[in-house]
This record gives structure tokens, sequence and C-alpha cells, in this order.
């Protein structure tokens, strides 16, 4: 494998990569918003502030980065923010993904949905509020998805303990 | 629309009845219960109920050592173990920015194949038996022994492979493998033959088929609606070809689309793909490279049985992967694959540890199973089983 290049922070994305779709359509819709980005591994991941998630997506998606793929969280607990929300958004123009993240905190972590740009986005949502607990403004049908209605707690948090609570 | 005209609805008085269709229910494939809103026999609403087969597999993966994980892919979509085996793989090696011998990818490449051909078998003998027409079950039934059979010689499990390790394969094939591989892909193109004149010309099945569960370019990209089924919607994309991996740059074959989007057309895809699967076989049994099938890393893998009982070094490094596990660079990447269902992606985190700080898994059939109300709507309850065999689920990957 080549040795791929490796920049670390806003600033050495935005000087590095000012040429990429993805990075042009952030800064051109408000480069406040972004606050931090790396290229690592072949991966550009944007992190923008948690209440522009919703508008980073229509942005990205006018940009050309039509196809919602994945989303999920990461718990850095005890970190804050705790939580990593990680959205992974895919071109089939350019062929080319980029992942968008946001940090949320406790407590009453949540973020706008992203349902009304892509629909898709629904079960990994509400994976990601049983899961998780992280709440999402908007969505339509936020209810636990793979856990019993009336579960305790949220599984993925690092702080549940991986044999559950007895 | 095509050939079965969807009665209009007519509203019979505002009496709609709510039907709870599965859990067990012969036509869900697993564990899938669906909520339905139908007025007579057409359906308003369907509202998917998942999750009686989720098991924490991306809890106890935080658990476990990175080589640990990968025994646990195989568990979640069980129809298409090696794919899983190597989306994973692939995921680690990245983070770990480990290069893996030529031989090594080929024979990734060809075994990843076979098992998209057992996926698509189970799917086309399912399917058909969904639609009843009981004899495909049979006849694809017989061809997926024969893949099972071949994975039991590689790896030594029919269907829990586990072959593919972090750095390459857990062993080189044993002797004869190729020809074997060589022998049935030279039986398969008639077999396949086989089921489309059982299935192609059939009316019953036609008249089933044609028509029913329409899915739009638009809705397919929507709802994050991958593989098969969105390039049967019009939409050309297809990871090995546009974002290859594990050396697919280097095979020649085509992506089969359609632009119907119907259950046919998905029919129709699924039935060329697997044809194209042969070609990519053929190609990686013609060109496999010689050489090591693991790389030459041996703080990551497992030393050969005679070299730890010769080398001091060896034994070492053997007891500290066994007790300790390898620490991988801390990162984040996102590895996607083409299995069988559609877009396969892992998404592993580390904090420079042994164990993954976290897994999560993409897998096709969640996101598929959202569009799922676009498609049946105004259909009849009958063409709910034709639509959910058509999306090709697997309720393991979408519970994980």
């Amino acid at each position: 494998m080549t040795q791929a290049v490796t920049m670390l922070g806003k600033q050495a994305v935005l000087d590095g990569l000012a040429e990429h779709p993805a990075v042009k359509a952030i800064v051109t819709w408000n480069a406040d918003a972004l606050t931090d980005a790396k290229f690592d591994r072949d991966e550009l991941t944007l992190t923008v502030t948690p209440d522009a998630i919703r508008e980073a997506c229509s942005t990205l998606r006018a940009a050309g980065y039509n196809f919602f793929e994945d989303m999920t969280a990461v718990d850095w607990h005890p970190a804050t923010p705790r939580f990593q929300l990680s959205y992974h958004l895919l071109s089939h123009g350019f062929k080319e993904r980029i992942r968008l993240c946001a940090r949320v905190d406790e407590p009453d972590p949540s973020v706008p949905t992203i349902t009304t740009i892509w629909p898709g986005a629904n079960f990994f949502e509400r994976e990601v509020f049983d899961l998780f607990g992280i709440r999402f403004e908007g969505h339509p049908d936020l209810r636990r998805i793979m856990l019993p209605d009336d579960w305790k707690g949220h599984p993925l948090r690092k702080d549940y303990p991986v044999e559950g609570y007895r | 629309m095509g050939a079965i005209e969807t009665p209009a609805i007519t509203n019979l008085g505002g009496q709609h009845m709510i039907l709870n269709m599965g859990p067990q229910h012969p036509a869900t494939h697993g564990v899938l219960r669906l909520v339905v809103e139908i007025d007579g026999e057409t359906i308003l609403h369907v509202r998917p109920e998942i999750g009686y087969l989720h098991t924490g597999i991306e809890k106890t993966c935080e658990a476990k050592f990175y080589q640990q994980v990968i025994p646990m892919t195989d568990r979640i979509n069980y129809l298409d173990p090696l794919s899983n085996n190597l989306c994973y793989c692939l995921a680690v090696e990245k983070l770990l920015d480990l290069e893996i011998p030529e031989r090594a990818q080929w024979v990734r490449v060809m075994l990843t194949e076979l098992s998209r051909l057992n996926s698509h078998l189970i799917w086309l003998g399912t399917h058909a038996m969904d639609i009843g027409a009981l004899t495909v079950f049979l006849y694809t039934f017989r061809e997926r022994e024969e893949i099972l059979r071949l994975f039991e010689a590689v790896a030594g499990q029919r269907m829990m492979t586990s072959y593919f390790r972090i750095g390459g394969l857990s062993m080189e094939p044993p002797l004869g493998f190729f020809d074997r591989v060589q022998y049935f892909i030279n039986t398969l193109p008639e077999k396949i033959d086989e089921y489309s004149n059982l299935l192609s010309g059939n009316p019953i099945f036609m008249n089933r088929l044609k028509g029913v569960g329409y899915l739009s370019a638009e809705d397919a990209i929507a709802y994050g609606v991958t593989g098969p089924p969105l390039r049967a919607s019009g939409v050309d994309i297809d990871l090995r070809r546009d974002m290859p991996y594990s050396s697919y740059e280097k095979f020649q074959f085509k992506v089969p689309t359609s632009t119907v989007g119907d259950t046919w057309a998905r029919y129709e895809v699924r039935l060329l793909e697997m044809r194209e699967s042969i070609k990519i076989i053929q190609q990686a049994l013609d060109g496999m490279p010689g050489g090591p099938v693991k790389a030459n890393a041996p703080k990551i893998i497992l030393p050969d049985r005679e070299k730890m009982k010769t080398e001091m070094e060896a034994l070492i490094h053997h007891f500290k992967i066994v007790t300790e596990g390898f620490p991988v660079p801390a990162g984040e990447v996102y590895q996607g694959i083409e299995c069988g269902h559609g877009q396969v992606g892992y998404y592993v985190v580390s904090d420079g540890t042994a164990k993954p700080y976290r897994v999560h898994m993409r897998y096709p059939s969640f996101a598929t199973l959202q569009a799922l109300e676009v498609m049946s709507k105004d259909h009849l309850i009958a063409d709910l089983v034709a639509v959910i065999g058509s999306i090709d689920i697997v309720l393991g990957e979408i519970d994980r």
C-alpha cells in the first residue's frame, strides 16, 4: 500500500484539499460551521457543529454526495463532548465517500434529523436512538428499533456492561 | 405498471384492517414482523418491526481482540459469510496499513464470488418457493451444496467459514482445490440455464413478478437501497467496479442493470450477476498468482506450526498474539464492499489498543427494508411476499 497523505486539522485540510468538491461546498456554504477536518488513510472526515448537520448534509448532497450510506455513533466516554456521530455519504458521480461528523454532549444529546433529506436515514437514526440514547429532533417515528420498548439503558454506551445488567 | 392490473382502492366505508404478518411467517425469511394496514386485500401501509434476532454483536465486538471479531462477522449474514469476513479484514488492514500478498487477494476474490453465488442461489430458491414454484428450490440447493463442500474443503466449515484473516488467509487452499472449483464452474452455466428455463418463461412466475413492486431510481437512492435492487432500478453502481478493493480492478466483468425497476427486473439482474460471477472466478483461476497467502507481519499473523516449534521468536509472537492480541494504530476507517445483497460497510474505530473501540456494520437489507412500503403500496397482500423475496432479505444482518 502506498503511504497515504495524512492531513490533520481544519487548516491543513482547507489548504491541502481546497479543490475537493466536498471541502469546497462546505467552505462556500459556511466555513464557520466546520470545526475540524482530517484526511487520513484516504478518507476525508469533516466535523461540523451538531445543529448544522442537516444543512451540511443538504449542501453535500447538492455538491454530488447523493447517497446516504451509513450513520452511527461512537461513545468517547468520559471525554467531552461525549458522543461522535458519523455519517457516511457516498457520491455515485465521484465514486468517493466522505465522513461527516458531529460531536454532541450530555445531558440530552440531540441533533436535527436528516430524514427530511434522505428518508433512508430513518432506521439508522432509530438505531442510534435505541442503542446510544441520542435524540433526533424532527424524526417522524423515534422509537426503539432493536430492543423492546421497555428496555432500560442504551447498550452501546461505554458505561453499559457488555454482559448487561443482571 | 406492467402485466398485472392493480385494482383501484375503493374505500369500503373506511374499514381498514391491521394485519400482523410474522414474526413467525414462512415468507418473511426469518423473524421479520410486518404490520400491514389493508383495505380488502390492498396494502395501504407496511411497517416493518425488527429486532427479534438482535444479539448485540456490535457491543460484543468491543470486548474481543481484533482477530476474534472475524467469527462473529460470519454469523451476521450467514448466506454470504466470506464477503463479511472480507469487509472486516479489509477495514482492519486499512487501519494497520498492511500489504496483502497478491495470491491472497486473488483467492479472496474467487471465494467471495463463490459466496455471492451461494447467496444468489438461496435467494433464487426461496424467492421462487415463495411464489409457488417449489422445484427450483431443490435445484438451487443442489448447487449450493457443492459450494458449501468447497467452503468446507478450504475452511473446514460449511457456513461459518472465517477463512479470511487479518493479513491474508488462514491457510493455503488444499491440494486440488482449484481443480474442484474449476469443475464446479464448468457445470454451473448450464444449471443456470436450467433455472432460467424453469422460471423465465413460466407464465405464473412472470405474472406474479412483472409490474409488481416498482421502485424508481430516486426512491431507491432516497431509501438507501443498494445492490441488485438499486441496479434493477437503473442506477449503475457496483463497488467492485467503481471503488475496487482486493484487486477487483484486475478483473473484467459487466455490471448488469435494468431500468424497469420491478421484481422481475431484480430477478433478471441477479441471474445475470451469477453468470458474471462465474466469469470472475474463471479469471481468478486462470491468472492465480503464486506466492504466500499471508502478509509479512509476524506480530499480527500467527506463525506456522513448524516455525513455532523451531524458532523462539515465532513462539513468542504466537504467545503474544493469542494472549494480548496486537495493538492497532488509533484512527477510524470505513470499508465498503459489494456483497450479494448490496453494499456492506464496516466502520472500525481504534483507540490504539488490541480491542476495537467500536465496530459498526452497515448491512444492505437494513436500509432496503425501508423501501418496502414504497414498493408494495397499493398492491395485493400476495404481492408483498414477492416484494420481500425480491429484496433478498436476511434477518441476521438486519438485527445483528
